[in-house]
């Protein structure tokens, strides 16, 4: 079956990368304002669901080559690291540690080890959302 | 801290198991898994001249320090003979192994991780002062039992030995569990050495009785006593290495180690005495009765371990007696002394049988005794080996199970003696019943050696020729039978170095150093009714076993039907059918069934507790106004519910739940909760996509469900979620029973974790742990998604290849 869908691949082309840094931004912006790994993970996704929509499957799997389920595994390990790392400095399981640096362009930056956990859980949910939509979507 | 690490050397060596495994396929594993037990001897070794001396030694490793529960090494005479059993024995068993287990064919690498496991949850349990540690080791024990036995799992017979064991004694484990919990709220600690110190203060304490028994279930289904034993028969399904090793060395005597190590608590109670040497002269008598019956040779063995586990089991009834009577009679002061050294023999004469039985059934290929026959001329060596273990077992000089035998008879005879706990008229019993039993012993010794070795050659029966054992297989059970004879000949070097020590942790109030022990093994101490009684022993032993052919038929004709392995099969079955017909009823595999469960139970249990809490309460102090705004989301939220119920096709339904999230979406804006309305925004457009996704591979609603019937109960259930909702709500805005946490999040997000945004920094930092788990489960759920869906499609192509 042909159908005309030119507009939405045309702009679904363009959206993607507009909701794509919006998550990110929103991904590094959440320890201060709104947002987060949680929210930044699920924008992400949907921003893969709208090129999913517009294409198809097998496209989108062409151009994002990516083993969701080892983007899951990477991100769960990610997050039990940081958190069980204090435990080899002697404190307690979870102890994050933060501080402020003068960086280079961006001035003055807080970094925390808290990101690197919302990393972790930025990289479950989008390799979660992406697997389930991917099974269930080729199963044809 | 040292000594701590000692106990989880072999743990940690099994995670190189596998590698060592895969890359190097030349050399067989075992060589390098050899090393392991052999450096922990030599460690444990260099502690021997000073616990005989009556040092102790204790490290100490915190494990949950907020429980309290840390792991202790606790090394005294007890627990380092033990130790030294275990790396000793085990060092033995790998080498045996070694050439038992063909490198080619076997899964070398599951073998040597179990059986490393094993060794240290075993010196887990004999080292282990604090209550759950040694109940945490303990069940190990068991699980890796369980994995050994079922180590050829294709087999029916493994898998089947392997759950038996398995529920028996880990059944038995969470008996003792009970039975520890009880200590701890009698004595208030979890420290065996400081329950020792107060023992007297427990044993009017009312739940004195319950900690005995459930503590004594424990030991007595590890030690397979009777009735429990059923278990050790069906566990010969192991390779013979772990049989030797697990089935006669050691497991199967952690219920002797902790009967041992409890007794200076339990030793004063009459319950104790009589429960422990009942149980134990019983096991001995049934397990030499019924071993005579068994045709398969490690069936012999097993039976006879359960015999002999029954006999070091009512020694050590019989040494609790000694704290009640501290000089009247001399001679039960050797129960104790005779319980410790029968261990030891024990461990030497039957490992080297149990090897010997893997020669044969390695050689001929088979171990049905029926078949054997003939074979010392085959297998000289072997034969001579198997001849001392045996004469040993049988109790026969010069070999140590002589002199363990001797004692455990003045034990038996000495407890008549005893007049307290109506001793005076049943403790005639014990040596009776200790000298029938030892006839049973000494005829299945024979029995087993001679049906063997001795008679016709029937090399027809045999699926393979058979042939002397290689070299490396025999060297483990000559050692060990070297030891049997040795033993005979230095037994006081035997008793000072490894007894005494033993001894005194068993009785530490009777003595205060090892060295205060007054027992002077000899083999030959004049004629008593002990060597009567032996020589009585032997020359029926050796009418009976002559004439064994004409009553053996006996057996045959005892009724099936009432056996201990029929009632553990009846009882299994019975849990098996039962249970699953009652799961029947209730999954029915309709997720509408299962969601009325979860529904109705959820709304049982919180509508259940505000009424009997009579938390309900209603008040509308600090309510914002109801605006316009509020008014139209309310109607476009009902209307968008109706539709999602009342839609005839899936996607109007799919659309009608899509507007309800994105209006409580707004409701989040309306309500200054960005971050709940951006999650919940971007939740709805990725869910809305997904159930299309999900809804195109159903089947369209079929005219009959096109109008789904009106039920009440369901309609009745909704209602009652709906009001439980909104009651929960009200109720908790109407009362505030401890101020909000949320004036702390304000307080302390910049200053403590340098964040500004709390809902984040709540999910990351303060409750991290939530978030983790979270981010767990939902990986989980991804990956049971692909896995389902993922085997599905696998079958379909399956059944495709099929046509």
């Amino acid at each position: 079956m042909k159908t005309n869908d030119v507009i939405i691949q045309f702009t679904a082309k363009i959206v993607f990368f507009i909701i794509f840094f919006f998550s990110i931004h929103i991904f590094l912006a959440g320890h201060y304002t709104p947002g987060g790994g949680f929210v930044g993970g699920l924008l992400t996704s949907s921003a893969i669901v709208l090129l999913v929509l517009a294409f198809d499957i097998n496209t989108v799997r062409h151009i994002l080559p990516i083993n969701y389920t080892y983007l899951t595994a990477i991100g769960l390990l990610l997050a039990l690291a940081t958190a069980a790392f204090p435990m080899f400095m002697g404190k307690p399981f979870f102890t994050h540690y933060f501080n402020y640096f003068d960086l280079p362009l961006l001035g003055k930056q807080s970094l925390h080890t808290a990101m690197l956990f919302d990393s972790g859980v930025y990289l479950v949910v989008v390799g979660v959302t992406m697997t389930i939509i991917q099974t269930i979507g080729e199963d044809e | 801290m040292l000594q701590v690490l000692y106990i989880f050397i072999p743990m940690l060596a099994a995670i190189l198991v596998p590698f060592l495994y895969r890359s190097i396929k030349n050399i067989h594993t075992g060589w390098f898994v050899l090393a392991v037990p052999a450096t922990l001897v030599v460690i444990y070794a260099s502690y021997i001249t000073q616990v005989a001396k009556g040092e102790i030694f204790t490290g100490e490793l915190p494990w949950i320090p907020s429980l309290d529960i840390s792991i202790v090494s606790y090394l005294d005479g007890l627990s380092l003979l033990f130790s030294l059993l275990i790396t000793g024995i085990g060092s033995l068993v790998v080498l045996y192994s070694i050439f038992y287990l063909d490198k080619h064919k076997e899964k070398l690498h599951n073998f040597y991780v179990y059986l490393l496991l094993f060794m240290s949850a075993m010196l887990g349990v004999v080292q282990s002062d604090h209550l759950i540690t040694l109940y945490f080791f303990w069940e190990l024990t068991s699980i890796s039992s369980f994995l050994l036995i079922g180590y050829w799992y294709n087999r029916d017979a493994s898998r089947f030995g392997a759950l038996k064991s398995m529920m028996i004694t880990v059944g038995g484990g969470l008996m003792m569990l009970g039975g520890f919990v009880l200590l701890y709220l009698m004595g208030g600690t979890y420290s065996i050495r400081e329950l020792i110190v107060m023992a007297p203060n427990l044993v009017d304490q009312p739940l004195f009785t319950w900690s005995l028994v459930l503590i004594l279930l424990g030991a007595f289904t590890k030690s397979a006593q009777f009735p429990f034993y059923i278990w050790l028969p069906d566990a010969m399904e192991a390779p013979t290495p772990v049989s030797a090793y697990l089935h006669s060395a050691t497991m199967v005597k952690a219920g002797i180690y902790l009967v041992a190590r409890f007794t200076p608590i339990f030793a004063a109670s009459e319950l104790w005495v009589w429960l422990v040497t009942g149980v134990g002269i019983l096991t001995l008598f049934w397990g030499s009765f019924f071993a005579v019956k068994q045709t398969d040779l490690k069936g012999i063995l097993a039976f006879s371990t359960v015999s002999q586990l029954g006999l070091i089991m009512s020694l050590l009834g019989a040494s609790a007696v000694a704290f009640h009577s501290n000089d009247s009679i001399d001679t039960i002061k050797f129960a104790a002394f005779a319980a410790i050294f029968h261990l030891i023999n024990h461990a030497t004469f039957k490992g080297s049988l149990f090897m010997i039985a893997g020669i044969i059934d390695h050689e001929t290929g088979t171990r049905d005794i029926r078949k054997l026959g003939g074979l010392m001329s085959i297998m000289p060596i072997s034969f001579t080996v198997a001849a001392i273990g045996s004469l040993s077992m049988a109790g026969l000089p010069p070999f140590n199970g002589f002199l363990s035998k001797e004692m455990f008879l003045t034990a038996m005879l000495s407890l008549q003696k005893f007049e307290l706990f109506g001793f005076d008229t049943w403790g005639t019993l014990f040596p009776i019943v200790a000298w029938v039993a030892s006839i049973f012993t000494f005829i299945y010794s024979f029995y087993f050696v001679f049906r063997t070795f001795n008679g016709n050659y029937k090399p027809e029966k045999l699926p393979h020729k058979p042939h002397e054992a290689p070299i490396g297989m025999l060297i483990s059970p000559i050692l060990l039978a070297v030891l049997v004879v040795l033993i005979f000949f230095i037994p006081n070097f035997i008793g000072d170095t490894f007894v005494k020590p033993a001894v005194q942790a068993i009785q530490p109030f009777l003595y205060d150093t090892p060295q205060d022990i007054d027992i002077h093994v000899v083999a030959w101490h004049g004629i008593n009714p002990e060597l009567l009684m032996t020589i009585g022993i032997i020359i029926i032993g050796v009418l009976l076993f002559v004439a064994l052919p004409n009553w053996q038929g006996m057996y045959q004709r005892l009724p099936k039907a009432f056996t201990l392995n029929n009632a553990y099969d009846k009882i299994m079955q019975g849990l098996d059918v039962g249970l699953n017909r009652l799961s029947r009823i209730y999954m029915t595999g309709s997720m509408r069934h299962y969601l009325l469960y979860m529904f109705s139970g959820i709304v049982v249990i919180v509508i259940g507790s505000l009424v009997v809490k009579n938390a309900f309460s209603l008040s509308f102090q600090d309510t914002a106004p109801i605006r316009p705004y509020e008014i139209i989301l309310v109607i476009v939220l009902l209307i968008g519910t109706a539709i999602t119920v009342l839609a005839k096709s899936r996607l109007t339904a799919i659309i009608g739940l899509g507007s309800v999230g994105y209006t409580v979406a707004l409701f989040f804006v309306i309500f200054n909760a960005p971050d709940l309305a951006l999650t919940q925004l971007v939740i709805e457009t990725i869910s809305v996509a997904l159930f299309l996704l999900a809804f195109y591979h159903l089947p369209k609603l079929g005219k009959r469900e096109e109008r789904m019937r009106f039920q009440l109960n369901r309609a009745v259930i909704s209602i009652a979620v709906g009001v439980m909702v909104t009651l929960v709500a009200l109720s908790a805005h109407s009362q505030k029973l401890i101020p909000s946490i949320s004036k702390y999040y304000e307080e302390t997000v910049y200053s403590l974790a340098g964040g500004g945004n709390i809902v984040n920094v709540i999910l990351v930092d303060y409750r991290g742990f939530d978030t983790l788990f979270e981010i767990t489960v939902l990986g989980i759920a991804g990956m049971a998604i692909l896995a389902m869906i993922k085997l599905r499609m696998n079958r379909k192509e399956k059944s495709h290849e099929n046509k």
